[in-house]
């Protein structure tokens, strides 16, 4: 059976659980709901818990395991000698998944019966043409032994999906038929089903922290692979950026990570102060109408997406700069080759961030008690002395933070930088020459025809643990500070 | 604490420092200040007592003109300051509040040191030409909150890491380092323990030979224990104006008395 319908199959029964308990548990009370320990609908959601969730648990683990199994117990079938020179047999495998597949589908399709599709290999047909007519591409002729490893994924695969239907079958009418016997006007099916939902809670949270690890285990994993093949000197400690497919790369971080925090400082400067001084406008000075009005508009900028930035950067701020500093441009010099800068992706990344900083210094000054402005203006101190005197001392650690939630930010951002900053990679402090970062270094070398066993490809991941160790600790300073600051008021 | 105390408070007559004639106090369409009349004498505690919403906090904060901070509030009649007029356009508020102190309902040192807290007023106003002077008045400010002895061996500690009524003290000499003129305190004891009210109403007492004080409370007893002169506020009305002990012994309003009684007994 699908899983499609055996899912709403499940969800069918969940339902009918739902009314079955409901009623079995009014009919126990004799009618009376108020005799009842729960209200009527927890005994229906008990028992279409116990029906729906174990069934779908099970589903969902053997949907997983079951090709893990078979890939397995079929790859053993393969005789070593089958594989090609050229080949691993990796990719052996996926010729036979491809061709069981496009079986199936042949079948499925009424190119070939159930009967004509298991003799296949004694039919004399050519498979690799059958399979071209389907739109299944396969690399070269199917060879005998890949046919037959093809037949045992089928029969294995046919097998697994039946034992799969009765065992997810049987579970949801087990779990239906125990939660209905259990219901009962004195049973406490609203403590069950607030444990159902606490356990729905800890699961999510367990999700996105188990993602967190399996992303930064599976960059470890690959990183550990780049070590083993270039040095980790170069790596950390080179001086050069110059990766070279046929081998023998440079491979430094140093210039990458001066690109990156070249920019970001750049960003953070224009950042920083336009957000703050804006931040201190709104949350200040500005009346209740014109806050209203301008914090929303503010906040627009933060919804832009960022490759819109990107093209902001690309097609206005880098020709604007490349008309005064360029050869012939306003200023008659010649500092800028062309419109791609440092300066170019600093200055939109800095818009970028504007938002970001004058949202969270609003919250921040916000949060000022307004005791300590009172305790101010009533000493006869002005608005401004107010601001910058008690105010900005008393939010700022939580400014802090918020600029260095912002620099992580600016360290992290990918596509302005891609678009705006270029694509060399090198020391210099003149900020209109055109520079790399790590994040567009990442998307080079991921990106196109891509060898996962050279180091060139494999100094992707090392770059990406890189920045998350970066930008980890950067959110781990400002949480922290953050967080101290509160302690303050509370 | 003993109530029998109130009528020896002395009543001399001094010159008048604050006028106020005719006052209203809008809040957007709601009236909260009707017609008051009041005047308040040099070197003399005046309380202003009533029930919750009376408006007397609001006309405290007429005084120094701290309602100008808030949008939709207006103010109509005239305030004098010794004979001027604190609402006319030529009077900068901020010059005004360093003449008309102010200490709040809660304790609020800045985050910043004690010494800090206290030459907060004078640095802004330019009242120390150098260091000594200014180290001057920090001390004589915090002896004159009598908090001197607790803190003067850690003047750079955090002026937040004091207790309740000392921080409370803090905000006193940090609005006397300014040399005001009058002292306006917003219900001053309301956030503190009996003994720190004890200290700060001693404190008060003492302050009365230099300024002339307006405090707000909601304690009859402490309000009958520190002023010469009390104001009892009703629904935005000023009932009843006189000295302290006529008020609280023998009022003239049936509700003055029974606001009073109702209270004390």
């Amino acid at each position: 059976m699908p899983t499609f319908w055996l899912v709403a199959l499940l969800l069918a029964l969940s339902a009918a659980g739902f009314y079955g308990g409901r009623r079995r548990a009014i009919a126990s009370a004799a009618g009376d709901v108020k005799d009842l320990h729960s209200l009527p609908s927890y005994y229906g959601y008990h028992v279409a818990l116990a029906a729906f969730v174990p069934a779908i648990g099970a589903l969902a683990i053997w949907l997983l395991a079951q090709p893990m199994f078979i890939e397995t117990r079929v790859s053993g079938m393969i005789p070593a000698e089958a594989v090609p020179e050229s080949s691993t047999i990796g990719l052996v495998m996926s010729d036979v998944r491809r061709v069981a597949e496009g079986l199936d589908l042949a079948v499925e399709q009424g190119r070939l019966t159930a009967r004509e599709a298991r003799n296949v290999a004694n039919s004399g047909q050519d498979v690799r043409a059958l399979m071209g007519e389907m739109g299944v591409a396969l690399g070269d002729d199917v060879r005998p032994e890949v046919l037959t490893a093809a037949q045992a994924y089928r029969n294995l695969s046919k097998t697994g999906r039946t034992a799969m239907t009765v065992v997810v079958a049987l579970l949801a009418l087990g779990g239906f038929a125990w939660a209905y016997s259990r219901t009962h006007k004195d049973f406490r099916a609203r403590n069950v089903v607030e444990r159902a939902v606490l356990a729905l809670l800890i699961l999510a949270a367990s999700l996105a922290i188990l993602t967190t690890v399996g992303i930064v285990l599976s960059m470890l994993f690959e990183t550990k692979n780049f070590f083993g093949l270039h040095s980790w000197t170069d790596f950390f400690f080179g001086s050069t950026w110059a990766p070279n497919f046929r081998g023998g790369s440079e491979l430094s971080i140093l210039p990458l990570l001066w690109g990156t925090l070249y920019i970001s400082f750049i960003a953070l400067a224009v950042a920083v102060p336009v957000g703050l001084f804006a931040a201190i406008y709104l949350s200040e000075y500005a009346s209740g109408a014109v806050r209203s009005f301008a914090k929303p508009l503010l906040e627009i900028l933060a919804g832009i997406p960022t490759i819109v930035y990107g093209l902001f950067a690309l097609l206005t701020v880098g020709p604007a700069l490349a008309n005064l500093f360029a050869k012939g441009g306003l200023l008659g010099v010649e500092w800028m080759a062309g419109a791609t800068s440092v300066l170019t992706a600093g200055l939109v990344m800095g818009i970028m961030l504007i938002p970001f900083v004058s949202s969270l210094s609003d919250d921040i000054i916000n949060a000022v008690p307004q005791a300590m402005r009172d305790g101010s203006l009533g000493l006869g101190a002005t608005k401004s002395e107010t601001v910058r005197q008690v105010v900005m001392p008393a939010a700022l650690p939580g400014i802090v933070g918020a600029v260095l939630l912002a620099a992580s930010r600016a360290i992290g951002e990918t596509m302005i930088v891609v678009m705006g900053a270029g694509a060399i990679a090198k020391f210099s402090a003149n900020p209109l020459e055109s520079m790399t970062t790590i994040t567009t270094r990442i998307v080079s070398q991921l990106t196109g025809d891509t060898d996962f066993a050279s180091p060139e490809t494999l100094v992707a991941f090392a770059l990406g643990l890189t920045l998350f160790v970066l930008t980890l600790g950067l959110n781990v300073l400002a949480l922290y500070i953050v967080r101290k600051y509160r302690e303050q008021y509370e | 604490m003993n109530d029998m105390t109130l009528m020896d408070n002395t009543v001399d007559t001094q010159k008048i420092k604050i006028a106020a004639k005719d006052v209203n106090v809008y809040y957007g369409d709601s009236h909260a200040i009707k017609d008051v009349n009041v005047e308040i004498e040099d070197k003399t505690v005046t309380a202003f007592i009533g029930p919750s919403g009376c408006g007397k906090s609001t006309f405290l904060r007429c005084l120094n003109r701290m309602n100008d901070t808030i949008d939709i509030c207006r103010v109509k009649g005239d305030i004098l300051l010794d004979g001027e007029d604190i609402y006319d356009k030529r009077v900068d508020p901020v010059q005004l509040r360093a003449k008309v102190g102010m200490v709040f309902q809660k304790p609020n040192p800045f985050p910043k040191s004690i010494y800090d807290n206290v030459a907060y007023g004078p640095r802004i106003h330019g009242l120390a030409k150098n260091k000594t002077e200014l180290d001057e008045i920090v001390e004589k400010s915090l002896r004159r909150g009598a908090i001197w002895d607790e803190v003067k061996d850690r003047l750079d500690a955090p002026g937040t890491g004091l207790s309740g009524g000392q921080q409370q003290r803090l905000c006193i000499a940090r609005a006397v380092a300014t040399e005001p003129e009058v002292l306006l305190m917003d219900e001053p004891c309301s956030a503190l323990d009996p003994i720190a009210t004890a200290q700060v109403e001693e404190l008060i007492d003492e302050l009365r030979s230099q300024y002339s004080v307006v405090i707000v409370t909601h304690s009859m007893q402490q309000a009958a224990r520190v002023s010469q002169k009390t104001a009892f506020f009703h629904l935005g009305n000023l009932v009843e104006f006189g000295p302290t002990g006529q008020i609280f012994t023998n009022p003239e309003d049936p509700r003055t008395e029974s606001y009073i009684t109702g209270r004390i007994g």
